[in-house]
């Protein structure tokens, strides 16, 4: 399997607006929204999609669930995306591996990198938490992209017609905090 | 008292049509030798997720029933999926805990409160439609098939014992053709 790591140019600082990603979303196909609240995403993100017609959200009590949730909407040709925050994805490892990895499953996910510094990599933040999201991803074997600033946006429905096509989890770190 | 789940399993499948099973590891095997069918799901990887492979079932297939057999210990792991499913209210959705009070398929040590805990409880206080609880295999067969027909979320708590050990094939449950064989069926079926 090749492995997509996160982006090497340095990243741009600039605006990424919440509109730009639900047309990617929704530009994807994605017909349910398993989330779980994050605040880098809050307002500029799911405020938003919970006014959006097309897009039925599911409020999960845990991220894991909404994995097992996209499991079998996909069994259905149903496509979904699973909004969440970094420390959700980190505590929903063993359902990505079993589920996504082991069983070939299209799990698409969408996770908030709080506290990642505007223009900075990933794998540069000051953060340990933001810093270890990518390699975690790395070591089993999903890939992952980070969404930046508008610019990036676009990565958004290729990345999920991948999943889909090919039957494998990938994830979408939004770096950028979205305005609405 | 309780039940033999063997024979309880029997019981449920006797009203068991076309319908969807998501069913839990050793239950899994158990029913999967009662009634065998391309639109058991069995694979649903670990850690209690049962119940959330079966609300994505329920809400992308609506016209379709979506019977999960869960365990106790599973559910244990997964007790939030009680008011997600409650939230989501999906009408075609019936949730079975079979109760024996052990985590069976990692050597059957108790779980916690496995003498007090109220499964039908926790789902009534989240928000079920409608909740059951069996412990007696006549009136389970009895009563069985019209609680099938309630309007989901609906759940029932089987108070069982395990019957003769059913064969443990792991390695069948997470295969691929496993897989590939619900995902045709379930494609195939309308």
């Amino acid at each position: 399997m090749q492995l997509q790591t996160e982006a090497t140019r340095p990243p741009v600082a600039g605006v990424l607006h919440g509109s730009r990603i639900i047309a990617e979303i929704k530009a994807s196909g994605i017909e349910f929204i398993p989330c779980l609240p994050d605040i880098h995403t809050s307002e500029g993100l799911l405020r938003p999609l919970t006014r959006e017609p097309g897009l039925r959200l599911i409020r999960v009590c845990k991220e894991d669930e909404g994995v097992g949730i996209c499991a079998g909407l996909s069994y259905c040709n149903k496509r979904a995306l699973l909004l969440m925050q970094y420390t959700g994805l980190l505590d929903s490892i063993n359902a990505i591996r079993a589920v996504g990895v082991e069983y070939s499953l299209p799990i698409c996910m969408m996770a908030g990198l709080l506290q990642k510094e505007p223009g900075v990599l990933p794998r540069d933040s000051k953060h340990f938490g933001v810093r270890i999201a990518g390699p975690v991803l790395d070591a089993l074997g999903v890939k992952h992209h980070v969404i930046e600033t508008d610019a990036d946006v676009g990565q958004i429905r290729p990345a999920i017609d991948a999943a889909y096509t090919h039957h494998h989890p990938v994830v979408l770190f939004i770096g950028g905090r979205p305005v609405a | 008292m309780s039940m033999r789940r063997d024979q309880a399993l029997r019981a449920l499948a006797e009203h068991v049509a076309d319908d969807i099973v998501v069913a839990i590891y050793t239950t899994a095997f158990d029913w999967i030798a009662i009634r065998e069918s391309p639109l058991n799901y069995i694979m649903t990887g670990a850690m209690g997720l049962g119940s959330s492979h079966a609300l994505g079932l329920a809400l992308g297939r609506p016209d379709k029933r979506v019977l999960v057999l869960d365990g106790d210990g599973s559910l244990l792991m997964n007790l939030g999926s009680l008011v997600t499913i409650a939230e989501a209210a999906p009408r075609n959705l019936i949730h079975f805990v079979l109760q024996n009070g052990t985590y069976e398929a990692n050597g059957a040590h108790p779980t916690p409160g496995s003498d007090r805990v109220d499964f039908a409880g926790f789902a009534r206080a989240a928000g079920y439609r409608s909740c059951h609880v069996f412990d007696d295999l006549a009136t389970f067969a009895a009563r069985i098939g019209s609680v099938l027909q309630e309007p989901g979320p609906v759940f029932v708590t089987m108070k069982i014992e395990p019957g003769p050990p059913p064969k443990l094939d792991y390695q069948y449950m997470h295969s691929a053709p496993v897989r590939e064989a619900f995902r045709a069926a379930l494609n195939g079926s309308h």
